[in-house]
């Protein structure tokens, strides 16, 4: 090291000194700053005496008196820094309460709508599922045509669609992720779409014009309703407890058939009927069904070869039941008073 | 759809209660969502016991101690002579309203304190019987309700009838599913045993058909392929029997007349809709079936003026529109009191033609809903007959004509099912008689065909029928779905991988959930004003929810914004928000071009409040630059992360590799005063393609390669076995040069052997010259092999500080 270099050094010690002395808000910080400037084991000015010993002989005497007003600056400025905190801390002394809070970090938290989704999938994944996306902005003919949905029909009234453009629509399902991932992978498929779609539904306690929906696929050789019985009842025993009583009701979707919906004998009254849910002892879980076989057409798929059933489900209805969330539009809202009730 | 439990029980005799009803349609059919006793007003009655009994002197009254389940005797002074110590009874309990219209109080009865009723049958409304109270048969315990024990009344079930079942829209339609679930077979209700046959031959006729008084024509049989009528003569218009008001008003209609409530019997008993004109005001005896014209007007029975087009089809007489076809009647020629005559029309109107016109209309009946889905077109005729039977029946008038043009519906086509194919879809080997047995059941005609297969003709009113799926759907069903079997397989894993997208959303999810971030799913429409937001490139949906926010988004720091705002209005300041959503950027007409972003916005303490410090400070530049690194390191794993300055209101660019990804600003709230900032980080995760991955009815299997990590793996670099050397740096650097370019400079300079380069002071003030800051960097140098002698680091520095001074004008700050 030459002599410039050291008292550069020792220049810059000095210059910062004082702030980082005043700096000191109580007896604890003091004495962290007085060992991280002059501390015997690691205080700065001792680093930079170390280097001393490599000055050349005729520069020492200089390096020396030059630490030393340093040093002696930075200590007056300690001692007095130290009788103004000394002053001001209570007489208690130095005693530590140990039962005083840590200091805090913001907990973070995933949407209540998103834990339901992960645990849909965490279910399904261990089945073999992989995830698949689509997107919100869809061709007609991907969220009906090949779904189909029959032109200008009574089915088309169940969708209240909002439309981009013609023939452009905002999908009003995750059903057509179906048919993309048929188009683009051939069997066996075994898929989970999650995804938001849209509906023209005014904003209520009870409807949203745009939710989550979880899309289940499955196409291979010899696929059943026996299959999809026991995969959905399997889910429901993972998912609401493994005592969970199931029943499938006949149903309709253009592009399952046989369509059926999956009930869960209702958790409040054990299936003897409650507010919850409504007298019927059940409560509607999600749709499901198998692939019409002109969706495995329309993705150019031999009907006759391959079999196929899928799914798709609300998760903000389950999120709302689990949590006791009264009105749906809460969960839209970003309130951080709500969503910090989901802090892990 | 409602239905009456007793009616449909007239239709198919099942011996069933209405609560087995609901399970077997809901099991089998169809969900039935609604049970209404419609003797609720007995809702609160409940069964009670008498204990003790004692005759009160010189009246017929007696004082009782009864047990009505509420775990206190209560004391109840009765009329009647039988009360019977040991037997249950109806009981009013005080508070409890009367079907008569009074309610029961507690009072006090010759000394004797009376805490309700035993109720006799005429009191509850069940029938005259007055003589005493009404003594139940029934071991149910004391506090159970007495509708539970005693099924009175008709009970209105609701069932949810979707598109594909039309045939369910009728008494008769889920009869004929009991008949097939239970084995009992349909029979014509008991009101219509008795009524005479017509009497008339129909007169047939392609579109034109005419009688003595009325002449039919229709303009297009597409639109109309038959279309019945009736003259009816000598009725008189007047109130319904008691059974016809019964049963409108157990589907929860109004009874009107004895004509207006007989074609609402007909058409929730049978299916069929129908509609009776007062035959006087059918201008020049002439029915014409055609498209309404521009310019001509209707008003219909709700009152309503009506403009008509062609896209509409009416019935006309002579000269003008009289009906919106298969929709609603006009006013002109409602049935009224004075009515005698009626034409009763009875018709098959096109599914097509009653959706358009009820559409235009904005008015949706029971009978458009029907003709909308399709109704039975074998059954067209008969219900005519039916109909005017009805009609004469009831007005005490006699059917003089009818007439029926169109043509009989073709034959259905048939549809092949194979056993083998039912075994496949199911999962189970159903065998070919069962399979028969199930359909024809249901009226499906069932002929054997080659290899054990059976060629199917479905019933006419069964238009859902036209695959081999739909008759195992029929099947399956009819079977119960909870009697198929309920086995895991194992099965073979997919060839479809993860979205990429999929997997970064998890990660840059997890990566702000511990940084103490919200997640949000707010809406993704916007008013249209995001900040620099060209006209031409939102998103405009046609038919918005909302006039104000039509659009949607292209940035989702807007939403978040908006969202913050939504907090502060609610006097939340801390606030911690992330979304990864959708945006939204035009494309001209084809659909926009769709990405996936993930925004973050924070506002407010950095930290919650602790006692060693008086106040968290609130989040700054820095923070919102820590968290774009932080998260922008997680989005793009192995990529090397820059955020570079940039011009106002952007605060930096985000950098992956050499690809701008995103931004991080400070962001303009409508704020009040005690907010802090607010400070936003938005990136592009990725594109999310809406291209079709094939022609329909294509697929394009094998065009799409796998995908590869994108993230070199980690190299191992050999742990440090030599000392470090190090030195501070003291510069003072004018205000036009960054901090950035003098550590580009320190780095390049420096070369291999630096290992780290930390900036750790900036200082303004005394000692250093205005225009001018100190900043100092701390400098660590490695030499893998060997202890870097004092020369090489000295020589360094020297070099170092040459540069700067050249390149950059920095100097040396000394004391």
């Amino acid at each position: 090291m030459s002599l410039p270099a050291f008292i550069a050094a020792l220049d810059l010690l000095a210059a910062d000194a004082p702030a980082r002395i005043g700096a000191a808000v109580d007896l604890e910080a003091w004495t962290e700053v007085r060992n991280a400037l002059v501390g015997r084991q690691s205080g700065r000015l001792t680093d930079i005496m170390a280097g001393l010993g490599a000055l050349a002989k005729e520069d020492r005497r200089e390096a020396g008196q030059r630490a030393n007003s340093v040093k002696v600056a930075i200590e007056e400025a300690l001692a007095h820094r130290h009788a103004e905190l000394a002053a001001a801390a209570p007489k208690s002394g130095s005693s530590f309460d140990l039962s005083m809070p840590a200091r805090g970090r913001w907990k973070g938290a995933v949407h209540p709508v998103s834990l339901v989704i992960d645990e849909v999938i965490e279910i399904f994944r261990e089945l073999g599922f992989t995830i698949a996306l689509g997107p919100e902005a869809e061709h007609a003919w991907y969220n009906f045509g090949a779904l189909n949905f029959p032109d200008d029909h009574p089915a088309m009234d169940l969708h209240d669609t909002l439309y981009l453009g013609d023939g452009q629509v905002l999908r009003t399902h995750t059903s057509p992720v179906q048919v993309r991932t048929l188009q683009q992978y051939p069997p066996p498929v075994r898929v989970l779409a999650p995804g938001n779609v849209y509906r023209r539904d005014f904003f209520d306690p009870s409807h949203a014009p745009m939710f989550a929906q979880i899309e289940g696929l499955v196409v291979d050789e010899g696929v059943s309703f026996a299959d999809l019985k026991a995969t959905l009842s399997h889910f429901a025993r993972r998912f609401f407890g493994s005592t969970t009583q199931t029943r499938f009701r006949p149903s309709y979707f253009p592009f399952t058939e046989p369509s059926a919906e999956m009930d869960v004998q209702c958790g409040v009254c054990s299936g003897s009927g409650c507010s919850v849910c409504k007298q019927s002892g059940w409560i509607e879980i999600l749709g499901a069904g198998m692939v019409h076989p002109a969706v495995l057409e329309a993705a150019g798929l031999d009907s006759e070869r391959f079999t196929g059933w899928a799914f798709g489900m609300g998760p903000a209805r389950t999120a709302i039941s689990r949590h006791g969330i009264p009105d749906i539009r809460i969960l839209y809202d970003a309130d951080v008073r709500f969503l910090d009730q989901f802090t892990r | 759809m409602n239905l009456s439990h007793e009616w449909l029980a007239r239709f198919v005799p099942h011996g069933r209660d209405a609560a087995a009803v609901r399970h077997l349609i809901t099991a089998h059919v169809a969900t039935v969502e609604g049970f209404e006793r419609l003797r609720a007003d007995l809702s609160s009655f409940v069964v009670a016991r008498v204990v003790e009994s004692e005759k009160i002197p010189d009246t017929k009254l007696s004082w009782n101690k009864v047990d009505d389940g509420s775990g206190t005797v209560l004391e109840v002074v009765c009329g009647a002579p039988n009360v019977t110590v040991g037997a249950t009874y109806p009981f009013a309990r005080a508070g409890t309203m009367m079907p008569a219209g009074f309610t029961i109080e507690k009072k006090k009865i010759r000394g004797f304190t009376s805490n309700g009723m035993l109720c006799s049958a005429r009191e509850l409304g069940l029938g005259e019987e007055h003589d005493g109270i009404l003594a139940l048969e029934t071991s149910a315990a004391p506090g159970t309700a007495l509708l539970d024990v005693l099924p009175l009344g008709d009970v209105r079930l609701t069932v949810d009838v979707l598109p594909n079942r039309p045939d369910l829209l009728s008494h008769l339609g889920v009869a004929r599913e009991i008949s097939a679930l239970t084995g009992t077979a349909l029979q014509r209700p008991a009101e219509l045993t008795a009524l005479a046959s017509v009497g008339v031959v129909p007169v047939r006729g392609e579109d034109r058909v005419q009688v003595a008084g009325l002449s039919v024509r229709i303009d297009d049989v597409g639109d109309c392929p038959q279309y019945g009528a009736a003259i009816v003569t000598g009725l008189t218009v007047g109130p319904s029997p008691d059974w016809l008001r019964a049963c409108v008003e157990a589907v929860g209609g109004r009874s009107i007349n004895n004509i207006v409530d007989a074609t609402n019997y007909l058409l929730h008993g049978f299916g069929q809709p129908m509609h009776a004109f007062d035959a006087t005001k059918i201008g020049g005896g002439t029915i014409v079936v055609r498209r309404g014209r521009a310019g001509e007007t209707l008003v219909t029975l709700d009152g309503t003026e009506r403009r008509l087009d062609a896209t509409m089809l009416v019935i006309a007489d002579a000269t003008a529109p009289i009906a919106l076809a298969g929709v609603i009647g006009g006013r002109a020629s409602e049935v009224t009191s004075a009515t005698t005559t009626v034409v009763l029309e009875v018709a098959l109107f096109a599914p097509g033609v009653v959706r358009a016109t009820r559409r235009r209309a904005g008015l949706s009946t029971d009978a458009s809903y029907r003709f909308e889905r399709g109704i039975d077109p074998a059954a067209v005729a008969e219900q005519l007959a039916l109909g005017a039977a009805l009609l004469a029946h009831l007005g005490g008038g006699r059917v003089d004509a009818l007439l029926h043009a169109g043509a009989a519906p073709s034959a259905r086509a048939t549809v092949r099912v194979r056993p083998a194919r039912v075994a496949l879809v199911l999962g189970e080997t159903i065998g070919g008689d069962e399979i028969l047995r199930l359909l024809e059941s249901l009226g499906f005609a069932c002929a054997p065909g080659a290899d054990g297969a059976f060629d199917v003709t479905p019933p006419s009113w069964r238009h859902d029928v036209t695959r081999e799926v739909d008759l195992i759907e029929e099947v399956a069903r009819l079977r119960g779905f909870d009697r198929l079997p309920d086995v895991l397989k194992g099965v073979r894993p997919g060839t479809v991988p993860d979205h990429p997208l999929f997997a970064t959303y998890r990660r840059v999810r997890d990566a702000l959930v511990a940084e103490g971030l919200h997640e949000v799913r707010p809406l993704p429409f916007t008013s249209g004003h995001p900040a620099g937001a060209a006209a031409a490139e939102l998103v405009r949906v046609m038919n918005p929810l909302a006039d104000d926010e039509p659009f949607l988004r292209r940035s989702v720091l807007d939403t978040l914004a908006r969202r913050a705002e939504f907090n502060l209005n609610r006097m939340q300041g801390d606030v911690r928000l992330f979304e990864v959503g959708t945006t939204f950027v035009a494309r001209g007409t084809a659909l926009p071009l769709e990405a996936q972003h993930v925004g973050l916005l924070v506002m407010g303490a950095r930290r919650p409040v602790h006692f060693s410090e008086a106040q968290p400070p609130a989040f700054d530049a820095w923070d919102a630059k820590a968290l774009a690194s932080t998260l922008a390191t997680a989005a793009f794993p192995g990529a090397e992360i820059t955020l570079v300055p940039a011009a106002t209101p952007v605060l930096w660019q985000v950098r992956a590799g050499e690809i701008v990804v995103g931004e991080v600003r400070q962001l303009t709230l409508d704020a009040p005063v005690w907010a802090k900032p607010a400070f936003g980080v938005e990136l592009v995760l990725g594109e999310v393609s809406s291209t079709p991955i094939a022609a329909p009815g294509h697929h394009a299997h094998g065009t799409v390669t796998s995908r590869s990590r994108a993230d070199a793996p980690v190299r191992y670099r050999a742990l440090p076995v030599t000392p470090a050397a190090e030195f501070d740096l003291a510069l003072l650097v004018p205000d036009a040069v960054a901090a950035s370019q003098v550590e580009e400079v320190l780095r390049s300079v420096s070369g291999p052997q630096l290992e780290r380069c930390e900036l750790f002071d900036e200082f303004r003030g005394a000692g250093v010259p205005v225009g001018t800051r100190s900043l100092a960097w701390r400098l660590t140098f490695r030499h893998p092999e060997r202890t870097l002698r004092e020369k090489e680091i000295e020589g360094r520095r020297t070099l170092l500080l040459k540069t700067l001074e050249a390149q950059l004008g920095v100097r040396p700050r000394t004391a």
